[in-house]
């Protein structure tokens, strides 16, 4: 008998995973290709900006990924995860702002620009730190994994489910949206970080670094999508969906609800961060429109275009409707948010499995 | 003290060679008393004191009191069929049981030592008290036998299951307990597509998974044609012994057919209990239930 020449690990083996992550892999390794490799003037080169927005769709897709991965596997519907992906972008941000030193308006070698034009002295302390990349990467999961541990302990002990949690995450997704607009907070106010120069040292404005960023963006959502496998082929992920399906029942099995919940909710805000992290690089720009409770909403749309329940069914639905969206703005940006609010109550009333759906892999696990 | 009644310790319950007792049923005009007698001779013979006990308790919504100073006692190996009209607090009475409701007055005690009134809900599962819903409540995207898994009996914390994996045991349990149900060739189907009497019996199989000294089962026949009714009394009885049973039913034909000891509530109180013949011929009964 012959070994297999390559054996995957059992939870991407499926037929959807390995297409899901072999088209990743494309994306990661043709996108840059065509960019930098292809000559300008060949039919088949890739433009900077549809790096850049390819880059921006990826981290999307992360973002989707992680509110598919609670709404869809535990049913705890979150309209707030947009603060998750902002704050991991603050994150990203805050050292951003820190590596452009002495090359920002007013020169100053510690303080960014806001600070300087608010008349700060100093540095406030919560932004030691952060000229050390490690440091930011640590608190790209740090903030946004410790906010959803608080929320999520009291939301779930106090057992707050279905449309009454959905409404408190909005509350959240304002409330700091709120704060990060004061001045005094010490975020740059409703401007926000922009101005970036480079990170680790490459220029972020250069062809090789945006692709770099692509790729890693599209890494991280492979690892993601793995990760989130990985629970769900385990028995906790078994607990999950009962949990989705019959909460009351999962309890008297023993089961301490509040706790899976709690884990599953604080491990989808993490890569909410790290996909807000990865995109603000990319965009150039952070500010607190991101919290708009409106965002997270969005979010929700893309999921159940795609497909809620299938992990790679919600990311290709944030690729899809964002497409959309540029394509929308930019050829009739009025009839954006009806053609939105159409393809969500077309796909609640035709589709309910979303666009994967349509396509004949059934996984079993959705 | 009751050495049966340690938490993680079985009820003791071998059953004995030789049952039924008193030899076969004269002239087989009762079917189901062979298997009753059955059962209870597999009860154990020393009186061991209460498995369950509720002491004068008292829940009221609104004013309303759905428990009205409600006693009553589960013995090992029983099975107590309680009976009684709509709104009598049957539902009210498992629900104090499992922790659901918080009575506002009296005491419910599992064996001689557990206060279950200061227990959550996943630690009187935990504990031993198994609960079986009216309306089938299986997990319908997952197969039978990940459905039996779940209720595997152990540590159920998130890491826990996250790095749980079956070991040859649990297999062979998860096997007896489909076999015990009758499930076995249905051990790869999802769930949902499960018929309405084999869904309960799945349930009921979930509830054997955790190992429970007390399984309280909410109208298990509602809704059955009468092979599964028939094959849900074997069941039931089949277990009674082993674990003591308390079965909340509507059926008075099933209740007949498997009980042993009925106590009737009625306005959130225990009107009568004792046999089925007692408690039929009772004429408070007959007034406020079996007569109407």
């Amino acid at each position: 008998m012959k070994a297999p020449a390559l054996r995957l690990p059992a939870v991407i083996a499926d037929r959807a995973s390995v297409a899901f992550l072999a088209s990743l892999a494309v994306v990661a390794l043709v996108a840059p290709l065509l960019n930098l490799a292809v000559p300008e003037s060949s039919p088949l080169h890739l433009s900077s900006y549809a790096v850049g927005l390819i880059g921006k769709y990826l981290s999307y897709a992360l973002l989707a990924l992680a509110v598919d991965f609670i709404w869809g596997y535990c049913g705890i519907l979150s309209l707030g995860h947009a603060a998750f992906f902002a704050l991991g972008g603050y994150a990203m941000g805050m050292y951003l702002m820190r590596q452009i030193g002495t090359r920002g308006v007013y020169g100053h070698p510690v303080l960014p620009d806001f600070m300087v034009f608010l008349n700060w002295e100093e540095l406030p302390w919560f932004w030691y730190g952060f000229d050390q990349f490690w440091f930011a990467l640590v608190m790209v999961a740090l903030a946004p994994g410790a906010l959803a541990f608080v929320f999520g302990w009291l939301a779930f002990r106090s057992r707050v489910t279905g449309v009454y949690l959905s409404i408190i995450t909005q509350a959240l997704t304002y409330a700091l949206m709120l704060a990060f607009f004061r001045n005094d907070m010490g975020f740059g106010g409703n401007n926000g970080f922009t101005d970036f120069k480079d990170l680790l040292g490459f220029d972020l404005q250069s062809d090789a670094t945006r692709s770099a960023l692509l790729a890693a963006t599209a890494v991280a959502l492979g690892g993601a999508y793995w990760t989130c496998r990985a629970v769900l082929a385990s028995r906790a992920g078994r607990v999950l969906r009962a949990i989705r399906d019959a909460e009351s029942r999962t309890r008297f099995l023993g089961y301490r609800v509040q706790d899976y919940k709690l884990w599953v909710f604080v491990l989808s805000a993490v890569l909410a961060g790290v996909a807000g992290a990865l995109y603000v690089p990319q965009v150039g720009i952070i500010n607190p429109s991101e919290f708009e409770p409106i965002n997270s909403i969005e979010v929700v749309i893309w999921v159940a275009v795609g497909g809620r329940g299938t992990l790679w069914g919600a990311a290709a639905g944030a690729v899809l409707v964002n497409y959309a969206k540029t394509w929308f703005t930019g050829a009739l940006p009025d009839v954006w948010l009806y053609a939105l609010g159409a393809m969500f109550v077309g796909v609640t009333l035709f589709l309910p499995r979303g666009l994967a759906g349509l396509l004949p892999v059934r996984s079993r696990d959705a | 003290m009751n050495a049966n009644l340690q938490p993680g310790g079985a009820v003791a319950a071998e059953p004995r060679a030789g049952a039924p007792r008193r030899g076969a049923a004269p002239g087989g005009r009762d079917p189901w008393r062979e298997k009753r007698e059955a059962a209870a001779a597999r009860q154990p013979s020393v009186l061991t004191g209460d498995v369950l006990y509720l002491q004068q308790v008292t829940v009221s919504f609104d004013g309303f009191k759905a428990l009205d100073d409600l006693t009553l006692h589960v013995d090992p190996g029983e099975l107590l069929c309680v009976i009684g009209p709509n709104g009598a607090g049957k539902t009210t009475m498992m629900d104090v049981v499992t922790g659901k409701t918080r009575p506002d007055a009296g005491r419910v005690f599992f064996g001689n030592m557990t206060n279950l009134l200061t227990m959550s809900e996943p630690e009187i599962a935990q504990a031993g008290i198994g609960r079986k819903f009216q309306k089938p409540t299986v997990f319908d995207f997952l197969t039978v036998f990940e459905n039996l898994e779940l209720a595997l009996a152990g540590e159920k914390s998130f890491w826990r299951t996250f790095f749980a994996r079956l070991t040859p045991r649990d297999r062979e349990r998860i096997d007896e307990v489909l076999e015990t149900t009758g499930l076995a060739a249905k051990r790869d189907t999802p769930a949902g597509t499960l018929a309405h009497g084999q869904k309960q019996w799945l349930e009921i199989g979930m509830l054997l998974m955790q190992e429970p000294k007390v399984l309280l089962v909410d109208e298990p026949v509602a809704g059955m044609t009468p092979q599964e009714t028939e094959r849900t009394g074997e069941l039931l009885l089949s277990l009674a012994g082993r674990h003591s049973v308390v079965v909340v039913e509507h059926d008075m034909e099933f209740v007949r057919s498997i009980a042993r000891r009925v106590a009737v509530l009625h306005e959130g109180r225990v009107l009568a209990e004792g046999g089925m013949d007692a408690v039929q011929s009772d004429p408070r009964v007959i007034e406020v239930y079996l007569g109407a």
